[in-house]
């Protein structure tokens, strides 16, 4: 015996095959039908609600007793019954969940230890990835579409915590900011410069105050940027409060003695590499008579090059047995090779002798100007190898021929439009 | 490295020799218009208009041929000269010096400006009135003849003809008749204008060294320039679009090319710009003459021509500072002078090119 919303009592019970709350929607529609201007349907709802536990037995009495009326199948879309996967919002994990994850992964990593052959103990994350991809084989060309195994903190994204208690109480004073992390952080930093400015007065007390302290060395970092620092703390920020932090923290390196709170600033800051030494530079060699000469390749959009630099010349080129005239007639091809050589100011002073093949004349006049600037790279100090990678000497041309799609001529070219 | 400009330059060329080497001189504008008529190469002719002047820039090359010049026997049969060497290094420039040399001697000139001109894009090809197989010109024919007219005015009225030459039912020249009468005729009659050029030719030939009276003798100085073209493949057509099989003009030209005559010299030019069928990279002359061209014109003396060296390639830069012709501030520093040796790779005509839009 069920109770429907309009608290008919129904004789026949009313179940889907999958037992779920069809009865209620069927039955509500059946009864609007049956009684639209009755008063029984509105607000029962509420009371099912409240009374959902007592399930079965329950009879609400009623003033007015509404006839019992035939039952009806009707029938509802099945959209209504799937589950707006939209509105949930990210997936969410519990911590348990999170844990056992943990769990599992140091487990395997072990495993994984063993089937290779190495010391479970001393078995680092680049092991493992060497490992999955030697076991897993992957031709893809996105890289984060490949097979990997790393460690739960790493993958799943982190979340917050329930942040009240069992009453509804928040656990933090800042909760309904509504951004409690980041007005938790400004907080902090305000402490902070409130300590430093007690310092200073301790130290003018004691007539030891002194402007030029220790500062903070801020040059190769930079600060972190605002998606970096909505990782951290694991909630939005808008632009305004990010500027509003960093605003704070300029403030706190003005102060004379911020070398206090130096490693809390530094959290704050990211080193950036040093781009030129990424560059590998091609081993300076020597021939039988003494001359250095270095070696060097070049590519652009599929032509390949690689060319001998060599020193104490005088500036004839080589091309595939040729002179450079007669290979490349056209001038700014010609002015392609000299630029290198233009820039760094030591034009007359190599011979070079270069093989190319591939693709047209500008490309292959491309890898050879590559080629040339890495093989110059050996010859030439450090501060003229960043000068090169910041003229773009050194960057390999990515464009590559765009792909022919189906349904158009060519890479972008449609085929002609006809209005009907 | 300073170049030098002379103003009296009739005997000048006699006087070039080693030392001259590298610097510039002029060639007065009455020899210019006598003499190149359409000789020069068409660049140089832009750059006179332009400057005002022709000056041409002494080279070893140009200086060795005049040495020969100088030194050859003229009683036995002529020796025969060619220049060979890559695009664009300077051939037809110092086919011309030497050629203003034997003018400024006093010699006869024949000059064939190019002779790949003769066998592409003609307009006319007529089949020759002489002989049945044969195919004329008479266009660049007449042509021709009008320049060789400009160039030798002073010789038409001296020379003779030996033999008479029946042109048409109605026209004849006879015996005795000076050369400028057969001129005439050809240029008149275009007809017939091929075979004035052979006969003409012939005549040349005939009374070169003959003559040993003070009064008729002169020296004959034969300069072809892209000489491959006579032994080459032609790029013409007869009307039915079949390939002649053999044309007045180039028959004629390789009579003269052999040296069964004497009193003079032949002096030639390969050029691979012009020729037809001929890949770029060949520049010796085995690769541009053919077999058959090569058999022909043996023996000869090979003179090759480069690109200018350090001094040379000086003197041409400073010869356009000096006229203002490179207008770029940076050109004039040390350092765009290095981007123009390397982008010129020292190659005269490249450089030329370069420098007219700076």
């Amino acid at each position: 015996m069920w109770i429907c919303e309009c608290g008919i009592l129904q004789d026949v019970s009313l179940q889907c095959a999958k037992g779920c709350d069809v009865v209620f929607a069927s039955c509500l529609s059946a009864c609007r039908r049956a009684n639209m201007a009755a008063s029984g349907c509105r607000g029962v709802r509420s009371i099912l609600w409240k009374y959902g536990s007592y399930g079965n037995n329950l009879f609400v009495s009623r003033s007015k007793m509404v006839p019992q009326l035939p039952l009806r199948q009707i029938y509802v879309a099945s959209s209504l019954w799937k589950k707006n996967l939209a509105a949930a919002g990210p997936q969410k994990f519990t911590q348990e969940f999170i844990d056992k994850q943990v769990e599992e992964f140091e487990v395997g990593k072990r495993h994984l230890a063993n089937m290779m052959g190495e010391d479970p103990e001393t078995f680092t994350q680049e092991d493992i990835d060497r490992s999955i991809a030697y076991l897993f084989p992957s031709g893809l060309f996105e890289k984060r579409a490949r097979p990997v195994m790393k460690h739960p903190e790493e993958i799943f994204p982190k979340q917050t915590a329930i942040q009240w208690d069992a009453e509804g109480r928040p656990f933090h004073f800042l909760f309904y900011t509504g951004k409690q992390s980041y007005y938790s952080l400004l907080h902090d930093v305000y402490e902070k410069i409130l300590a430093i400015e007690r310092h200073q007065d301790k130290m003018r007390n004691k007539g030891l105050f002194t402007s030029d302290t220790k500062q903070i060395l801020l040059t190769g970092s930079r600060w972190l940027l605002k998606e970096e620092i909505e990782e951290n703390l694991v909630e939005n920020i808008s632009v305004q409060d990010y500027m509003r932090l960093i605003q704070l923290m300029e403030l706190l390196l003005s102060m004379p003695y911020c070398s206090l709170e130096e490693e809390f600033i530094l959290k704050f800051r990211k080193q950036l590499e040093v781009q030129s030494s990424k560059y590998e530079i091609p081993a300076l060699q020597y021939d039988p008579q003494g001359v250095a000469f270095s070696v060097a390749d070049g590519r652009r959009k599929s032509a390949k090059a690689s060319i001998t630099l060599r020193d104490s010349g005088s500036g004839n080129i080589t091309i595939n047995g040729r002179n450079y005239l007669h290979y490349f007639p056209v001038l700014q091809n010609r002015e392609q090779l000299m630029f290198p050589l233009l820039f760094v100011g030591m034009m007359g002073r190599f011979d070079i002798e270069g093989s190319v093949e591939g693709s047209g004349h500008s490309a292959q006049a491309g890898a050879l100007r590559l080629a040339i600037s890495r093989a110059l790279l050996s010859f030439v100090s450090e501060g003229e190898v960043e000068k090169m990678r910041q003229a773009g000497l050194l960057t390999a041309d990515p464009r590559i021929r765009e792909r022919k799609k189906p349904g158009q001529e060519g890479a972008r070219k449609k085929f002609t439009w006809k209005k009907r | 490295m300073h170049f030098l400009f002379n103003f009296d330059n009739t005997h000048l060329s006699t006087y070039h020799s080693e030392g001259h080497s590298g610097q510039y001189y002029t060639l007065p504008p009455t020899h210019i218009q006598k003499l190149f008529p359409y000789g020069l190469p068409p660049r140089f002719q832009l750059q006179i208009k332009t400057f005002n002047e022709g000056c041409v820039m002494v080279r070893p090359p140009a200086l060795e041929l005049i040495s020969y010049l100088k030194r050859a026997d003229y009683s036995k049969p002529p020796l025969r000269y060619v220049l060979y060497g890559d695009i664009g290094t300077g051939k037809t420039m110092s086919l011309c010096h030497a050629l203003h040399y034997c003018y400024s001697q006093g010699w006869l000139i024949v000059h064939v400006p190019d002779a790949h001109l003769w066998v592409k894009n003609c307009k006319e090809l007529l089949p020759s009135s002489s002989r049945p197989s044969r195919f004329d010109q008479p266009i660049q024919a007449s042509q021709w003849l009008k320049n060789f007219k400009i160039t030798n005015e002073r010789f038409l009225s001296k020379l003779k003809t030996t033999q008479r030459y029946v042109w048409t039912k109605r026209e004849s020249t006879e015996k005795g008749q000076p050369l400028g009468e057969l001129i005439d005729q050809g240029v008149n009659r275009m007809k017939s204008s091929s075979d004035v050029v052979g006969a003409v030719l012939r005549e040349l030939r005939l009374q070169a060294g003959g003559a040993t009276e003070g009064e008729g003798a002169f020296k004959l100085a034969v300069a072809v320039d892209g000489v491959n073209a006579l032994w080459g493949k032609t790029s013409l057509k007869k009307e039915d679009r079949t390939m002649p099989e053999e044309l007045t003009l180039i028959h004629n030209l390789r009579k003269m090319m052999k040296n069964n005559w004497s009193g003079g010299a032949i002096l030639t030019a390969l050029s691979q710009t012009g020729s037809v069928f001929k890949p770029r990279s060949a520049y010796l002359p085995s690769e541009l003459l053919g077999e058959e061209g090569f058999d022909n014109m043996e023996p000869f003396v090979p003179v090759s021509v480069s690109n200018y060296n350090e001094k040379e390639f000086e003197s041409c830069y400073l010869y356009y500072l000096d006229r203002n012709w490179l207008q770029h501030p940076h050109s004039r520093s040390e350092e765009g002078k290095k981007e123009l040796i390397f982008l010129s790779n020292k190659n005269p005509s490249i450089l030329e090119r370069l420098c007219a839009f700076l």
